[in-house]
């Protein structure tokens, strides 16, 4: 309870600056179909309602919630939770090649100088370049590959905004071991592939977890950005671009509600497991 | 029979500032079973010297042999246990599974490992904290599994690097306690580093004085303290008598120039 008081609190504000921005912003509309002058009541009721809003009220988009995540069938095109778990599917398919990846290069960057000297530049650039450039030619490059459908190369994007993260969290775990304990290692005369599995790795786990919430956060922004450019018509990021283009604002909401609503259950789910995980090693008391 | 023997033996660091002479002209022998303490301020290369033994620095100079070896060989035959200051034991292992751990990679069968485990275990009065964690026991309690896990593949001989250092007094008089049963018990050659006088006049047969800039050995004595110490041997005037010389030691090594 006494962490659910605080959120609510947070969540309650930021609806009433919303009610208020949708009065604000929806109100030019109001007065200008309006025959005479409105009062004040006349306004609000009349923004709270409008079929093509600017802003669309809080109440406007939960009905429009409600209605494509429990009340359509999941099967159905229409449905948030079908459009939901195609961007879930392709999130953790980019999550889970994106930590592989990060992992990998970090072993790579933390074992060999010449590795680190040449990935490492590399690898900050590629977090420079914008993702929604780059997104097309991934699925272009793809498709002149023969890879059919959307599933891979939306997972690619996802991984390619997911693996920074783990990778620079990797890299500073796995050089955690401080020189005693590295010692010890040599006093036992250990090999690389026991230092590895015995100190180095046990030692990144906590900074593997911190690195993961980061990373499946920044792999589903990774899935949607690959379905806002590409032409996709299903998953959220679809929604959200069919929303606009056919001025339906509730739609797109309702997206984007769904979608933070499914970035908070991915990031809470890695802090379960990161929280029994610390447990377990010792690492929390 | 000498089990550690180093003749002249130097090790220069080339650093931005120059080389520094972390030892210079080195000339010492550890016979079997003794316990050794080498004393002396920061920077006199006590620790760099015990480094050497251990193989973790190549000397620049020199012959060192352990065991009949080289310093490298002696490390790859796994002919030492090496105790440093923190136990740095793995939190993430139980204090059965810290002291396992060199075993697990050294590759002993499974059921001798449990037998070796509660054997060093008891050996340093931790019987019933194998299923503990480090953050369970006290740093005293922790610096012991870490001693343990020194012992547990029966090396001859056991390093240590200030072991006790950041332990407070009453604890460590407790440790130092230990220690020489253990060493009574187990015959091991104990080559121990360390700052305290009244510690290396206790434990030792053989005290090494070192002073800095270079770091080499001015004094070596040989304790005539019988091998059972009681605590209270502190106060006899041998015991003032050998700590009285190494302070003279110390002193003549311009340790307390500045």
């Amino acid at each position: 309870m006494r962490n659910v008081l605080p959120v609510l609190t947070v969540l309650l504000v930021i609806v009433g600056i919303w009610y208020a921005a949708a009065i604000w912003m929806n109100s030019a509309w109001t007065i200008d179909r309006a025959d005479g002058p409105l009062t004040f009541s006349e306004i609000v009721s009349d923004t709270m309602s409008q079929d093509r809003p600017r802003l669309p009220a809080p109440h406007q988009v939960w009905a429009e919630f409600q209605k494509t995540v429990f009340d359509t069938k999941v099967t159905s095109k229409r449905s948030l939770v079908f459009h939901g778990w195609i961007t879930l599917s392709s999130t953790l398919a980019g999550f889970a090649l994106g930590t592989v990846t990060g992992i990998l290069m970090a072993v790579g960057i933390v074992y060999s100088r010449p590795v680190s000297m040449s990935l490492m530049p590399w690898a900050i650039i590629s977090q420079t370049i914008p993702i929604v450039a780059l997104a097309p030619m991934i699925i272009v490059v793809l498709a002149s590959l023969g890879v059919d459908g959307r599933a891979v190369p939306k997972a690619i994007i996802s991984a390619y905004l997911c693996y920074f993260p783990v990778l620079v969290g990797m890299v500073k775990g796995l050089k955690s071991p401080d020189a005693m304990q590295l010692d010890l290692m040599k006093t036992w005369s250990a090999t690389g592939w026991q230092s590895f599995w015995r100190l180095r790795f046990p030692s990144s786990v906590p900074y593997l977890f911190t690195s993961l919430k980061v990373g499946i956060a920044a792999a589903l922004v990774g899935t949607i950005v690959g379905e806002l450019p590409t032409g996709a018509v299903r998953g959220l990021g679809a929604r959200i671009l069919i929303g606009d283009q056919f001025g339906n604002p509730m739609m797109i909401w309702s997206a984007l509600i769904a979608a933070a609503v499914l970035a908070g259950v991915l990031v809470t789910v890695v802090s379960v497991m990161q929280t029994v995980a610390m447990k377990r090693m010792g690492f929390a008391r | 029979m000498s089990v550690i023997e180093a003749k002249k033996l130097e090790l220069t660091f080339q650093t931005n500032d120059g080389p520094v002479h972390a030892l210079a002209d080195v000339n010492l022998e550890i016979g079997k079973g003794d316990f050794v303490s080498f004393i002396g301020p920061s920077g006199c290369g006590k620790t760099t010297f015990l480094r050497c033994i251990a193989g973790l620095e190549t000397p620049t100079g020199g012959t060192l042999s352990v065991n009949g070896m080289t310093a490298d060989e002696a490390r790859r035959s796994r002919a030492y246990g090496y105790v440093f200051q923190a136990a740095g034991l793995y939190p993430w292992r139980t204090i059965a599974g810290n002291v396992r751990l060199p075993l697990e990679i050294m590759g002993y069968p499974k059921a001798e490992m449990s037998d070796r485990v509660a054997r060093v275990l008891e050996l340093v009065e931790l019987s019933g904290f194998e299923k503990k964690y480090p953050w369970q026991l006290s740093g005293g309690m922790q610096q012991r599994a870490s001693i343990a896990r020194a012992l547990a593949f029966d090396a001859d001989i056991l390093l240590m690097d200030e072991p006790f250092g950041a332990l407070d007094e009453i604890v460590r008089d407790h440790l130092n306690e230990q220690l020489l049963s253990l060493w009574a018990r187990t015959e091991k050659t104990i080559a121990f580093v360390t700052h305290s006088i009244p510690e290396a006049v206790y434990l030792s047969t053989k005290i090494v004085v070192m002073s800095p800039r270079p770091g080499r050995i001015t004094d070596v004595i040989d304790s005539s303290l019988p091998k059972e110490r009681p605590l209270d041997i502190r106060d006899s005037k041998e015991f003032l008598e050998i700590a009285h010389r190494v302070r003279e030691g110390l002193r003549a090594g311009h340790a307390y120039d500045e």
